[in-house]
């Protein structure tokens, strides 16, 4: 164990030094250079970001990393995928083994100041909660008094718990464990009386159970989550870049951009709008390094930011998920991508 | 004849540190040593350098700001508005905890199965066998983890205690409830407890010292009278009866103390979603525990059975010769021998299961590993600072145990005259 820690100690070093005699170059040099986009992503959340049966990473947050891939580089199948813990995310992403990190993170003020990244903006609207068995009889947070909570080391959710309780005046008996797998295994045994994480990866992992039927996931969610893609901090060009690929997502479901009709748009749309996103009239992209069709290439990776979430996670997957915070702010959503000019 | 003893003039010249051969392995070996200490400090101040290039230089301020997260198992006073350095010693405890009792169990169960391997019945032999090699062959970290997946698997949760026709009765007479979660036993409660005494850092329980002290106290008190009965022998020829003093000696102060503190069991209840009341041991520290014991037992029963084997067969024959039998023969002269082969490479098992206890993390038991090197790490981002507190924390148990181990092997140790 100490033997490991000293090798890695010197790895690090190793590293932290290729890392600041690449600062000299930018990310999106260096991306460009590999012709390969390093994303880091979770081990495995269903929706998310997970193999699928042949091996191909699908979800969520994948078809974030599919459309900077081709936004940048031409071809969305250009990426690595890089699955991250919950406990070395910040780490793989800081030391620069990835170029960006779509891996539900919470944006949070000390991690987007004390860590050096830069969360370039938001995914998913998410909030803690919690699931249990139907059986139990419980139905809201708020009877959870002495109960014995899973919880997943490393993440917001366990400054969240404690906080909600001691507020709340209740106890409870934290059982902690590292990925999800183990949790749904422990919570599935009965080891612990409730789950806890964002309210998105609960409706993921209760759709991966064989009786989905019999938990619940309880009305209160305790905390905001928003989650985004995050970036190394002092590469304001490749931030924009991520900004603003998940920014054309949101804004080409607003004005009706789908892949479907992408082509069709491009070519004949009359609304100024669709053609400065497209490419068609001014070339945005010159303004952070890009050609002038990078949006439209990130749209038709996987479709625009609506048609991502239902295939990955909204109400017709599985997973189940409403669209809620996260519908356009003309749906009375949060989704609200300032202007393309 | 003074000529002939007369040294040259001791007049120190340079260059004698390069020809003079009394002076040159001094040299060759301040160079070396510098040329080392100079590339570690290259390597550390290249480190340090690029994490401030990154704008994350090394500050260890984070270990006085509020840890903000729950342990479930604390051994001292710990709550989320503790310090992070709090944290730190709560897992550290946890850490010497689960190491003690595993170096207990793993030297009663190695000496046990290193003597059952020697045996000359056949079965008793190759069981011990089986079992060591079956323990010594397979990775630690699955044995902790199948033993905790039995525990999680097998035993009821604390539901299935509920109701008229529960699935599941509570154990040793209706006192004790072995769930998938943890094990709740009865537990003495004090009535009229003495309470804590406030050290600042630590919070010492005064029911604790009280009871330690009684024991101490009555072991002492009984040496004291069986040395005062071996006198009493020695100069009279009569050896005075002390058996009901060592009884009352021993036991006397201990039960004044349980009735002065109003000592009282406490048995476990299901209350709500767990049991409350008497003391509940996680299965997390209990799979932890019989893992590290197993495991490092295997490796002690072959150090134990090597000590006894490179002791002369002359000495088992010369005892053997005298009418002792096989059992006194190993304690009396067998064993206090093999000690001083065991000794030595037992320490380094002592210190591997210590080392070994840092994958408390893989079934969620937080020892100084999971709340410095897992949480505390993660919600301050603090790495490298961690890590190497983390670093210095093993360093300073492993010198310690070490440093205690080597104090009794030298007491052990044969004695040349």
């Amino acid at each position: 164990m100490k033997k490991s820690v000293l090798f890695g100690a010197l790895a690090a070093t190793t590293m932290l030094a290729g890392a600041a005699a690449a600062q000299g170059t930018t990310t999106l040099d260096t991306v460009k250079a590999r012709g390969e986009l390093n994303c880091g992503v979770n081990t495995g959340l269903v929706g998310f970001a997970a193999p699928d049966a042949n091996g191909n990473w699908q979800g969520f947050d994948v078809a974030l990393c599919k459309a900077v891939a081709a936004a940048v580089l031409g071809d969305a199948s250009k990426v690595v995928y890089v699955p991250t813990t919950s406990a070395d995310r910040f780490e793989t992403l800081t030391s620069g083994k990835i170029d960006l990190l779509v891996r539900n993170s919470t944006w949070t003020f000390s991690r987007d100041n004390d860590l050096k990244m830069d969360f370039v903006g938001v995914n998913y609207y998410d909030g803690q909660g919690f699931m249990v068995r139907k059986d139990l009889g419980v139905s809201s947070a708020k009877e959870l008094n002495g109960a014995t909570i899973c919880i997943q080391t490393g993440t917001t959710t366990e400054l969240n718990l404690a906080d909600y309780f001691k507020a709340n005046n209740m106890t409870y008996t934290a059982v902690t464990i590292e990925t999800n797998a183990e949790g749904e295994q422990q919570y599935i045994a009965g080891a612990c009386d409730a789950y806890t994480t964002d309210a998105s990866g609960l409706a993921a992992t209760r759709a991966a159970f064989a009786d989905p039927e019999n938990h619940i996931i309880l009305p209160e969610i305790i905390s905001k989550e928003p989650l985004g893609p995050a970036v190394r901090h002092g590469d304001n060009q490749w931030g924009d870049i991520v900004r603003w690929t998940l920014n054309a997502l949101i804004a080409a479901e607003e004005y009706g951009i789908t892949s479907a009709n992408i082509d069709e748009l491009a070519a004949s749309s009359q609304n100024p709008e669709v053609k400065r996103l497209l490419g068609s009239s001014d070339d945005l992209g010159a303004m952070m390094g890009l050609d002038k069709e990078w949006a439209k290439r990130a749209i038709k990776a996987s479709g625009n930011y609506g048609e991502i979430f239902e295939a990955t996670i909204g109400s017709a997957t599985p997973i189940g998920l409403a669209r809620g915070l996260n519908a356009q702010w003309t749906q009375g959503g949060l989704l609200y991508t300032p202007p393309f000019r | 004849m003074a000529a002939v003893s007369d040294e040259p003039k001791a007049s120190f010249r340079l260059s004698m540190l390069i020809y003079d051969t009394r002076y040159r392995s001094f040299t060759i070996q301040f160079v070396v040593l510098c040329l080392v200490m100079a590339g570690a400090g290259w390597l550390i101040d290249n480190l340090l350098r690029n994490l401030s290039a990154l704008g994350r230089g090394v500050d260890f301020g984070f270990l006085t700001s509020r840890s903000g997260y729950d342990i479930s198992q604390t051994l001292v006073e710990y709550t989320n508005d503790s310090t992070h350095a709090r944290a730190w010693l709560i897992g550290l405890l946890n850490t010497l905890l689960v190491a003690f009792l595993g170096c207990v169990a793993a030297t009663i169960l190695g000496i046990f199965a290193g003597v059952l391997r020697l045996s000359k019945n056949w079965l008793v032999a190759r069981i011990m066998t089986v079992y060591v090699e079956v323990f010594r062959n397979v990775p630690l970290l699955l044995w902790i983890l199948m033993i905790y997946a039995i525990f999680t698997d097998v035993l009821p949760a604390p539901n299935a205690f509920r109701g008229e026709n529960p699935e599941a009765t509570m154990s040793l007479f209706g006192t004790a409830a072995f769930t998938n979660r943890y094990t709740a036993v009865p537990w003495v409660s004090f009535t009229n407890s003495a309470g804590w005494l406030d050290l600042g850092v630590v919070w010492i329980s005064l029911d604790l010292t009280l009871i330690v002290g009684a024991i101490v106290g009555g072991f002492l008190t009984n040496r004291f009278l069986i040395k005062r009965a071996a006198t009493i022998q020695e100069a009279t020829g009569k050896r005075p009866a002390t058996w009901w003093q060592s009884i009352l000696a021993l036991f006397g102060p201990i039960i004044v103390v349980f009735l002065a503190l109003g000592a009282d069991f406490e048995v476990p209840e299901l209350k709500g979603f767990n049991f409350v009341g008497g003391l509940q041991v996680s299965n997390s520290l209990v799979a932890l525990w019989l893992a590290l014991t197993l495991y490092t037992a295997s490796y002690i029963a072959e150090i134990v059975r090597a000590g006894i084997n490179a002791i002369n067969k002359g000495q088992s024959e010369a005892a053997f010769a005298l009418g002792l039998r096989p059992g006194r023969t190993m304690n009396l002269v067998i064993l206090p021998q093999a000690l001083r082969v065991i000794i030595p490479p037992l320490i380094s098992q002592y210190l591997n299961l210590t080392k070994n206890s840092s994958l408390a993390i893989a079934v969620g038991y937080l020892d100084v590993r999971g709340t410095l090197g897992g949480i505390t790490l993660n919600q301050t981002g603090r790495g490298l600072e961690a890590m190497l507190l983390l670093m210095l924390t093993y360093l300073a148990i492993s010198l310690t145990i070490s440093a205690g181990m080597n104090i009794y092997n030298r007491s052990v140790k044969l004695k040349e005259r």
